[in-house]
């Protein structure tokens, strides 16, 4: 009854839309599906979209922030877009920052980010 | 009471089942997407703060009426080991989790009022309350 967060490849680019509430071991499974996905595809980049996702707990910021160090190790960058106005504001108050994560607005702006951060 | 209604945790799902009850409250009483946002999160905090430290306990939403305001209350109450230094716990960067959880000073900031008993050996009773503006 677990559902599993899609990852989608795109060239030598992943794909993440989060699409519904996220509970502990959704995410914890997706960090875990991401990091093979990487493995096996030799992906340099990852965008995550969250524009669906409508609050973010310190647990779902962890993991997500983990999960950016670990695609780092593994020579994969991640831009994060789609943080809607509530969960910017509720999680600068909870005191998460998720500094020296590369952001955009939208999936677009995060393709072409990524891009730029690849160099190409 | 209808005006109240609790989830008891006990494993992971039942914060999921118990931010979903607090958002539907916020969402009756009209709260709007920022502090429906607020509200989840600091369930969603309580909620996990039980379940990693207290093993299990309880979490309930109340609809309060003060004059002519309306608010949301939420009560999570255990009795785990409580907490031996409340002023240690209400400070920004402490954790005895290794970083999991953002604490209860970033709940407070979420909520309008924060009211938090707790003695060792007790268990922890924490109140934090919205008010609809």
């Amino acid at each position: 009854m677990r559902v599993r967060i899609p990852i989608l490849k795109l060239n030598d680019c992943l794909l993440v839309s989060i699409q519904w509430e996220l509970d502990d071991q959704t995410a914890l499974q997706f960090q875990e599906d991401l990091l093979h996905k990487i493995h096996e595809t030799s992906a340099n980049g990852v965008v995550i979209d969250l524009t669906s996702i409508d609050f973010i707990d310190s647990f779902i910021a962890k993991v997500l922030g983990d999960v950016i160090n670990m695609s780092k190790l593994m020579g994969a960058k991640v831009v994060i877009t789609g943080i809607q106005p509530a969960v910017a504001i509720t999680l600068i108050e909870l005191g998460i920052g998720l500094d020296d994560v590369l952001t955009a607005l939208d999936l677009e702006k995060g393709l072409e980010k990524l891009q730029q951060e690849l160099g190409e | 009471m209808e005006n109240q209604s609790c989830v008891k945790i006990i494993n992971e799902w039942d914060i999921v089942a118990a931010r979903q009850l607090g958002r539907n409250v916020a969402k009756e009483l009209g709260f709007g997407t920022v502090d429906q946002a607020r509200i989840t999160t600091a369930i969603s905090e309580l909620a996990r703060n039980i379940y990693l430290y207290a093993g299990q306990g309880q979490v309930c939403i109340e609809k309060i009426y003060d004059g002519g305001k309306a608010g949301l209350r939420i009560v999570a109450v255990d009795s785990g080991p409580g907490i031996n230094d409340l002023r240690q716990v209400m400070e920004d960067g402490f954790s005895t989790s290794g970083g999991l959880g953002a604490g209860l000073p970033g709940v407070k900031r979420l909520m309008d009022e924060f009211l938090i008993d707790s003695n060792p050996g007790t268990g922890t009773d924490i109140k934090a309350t919205k008010w609809l503006r």
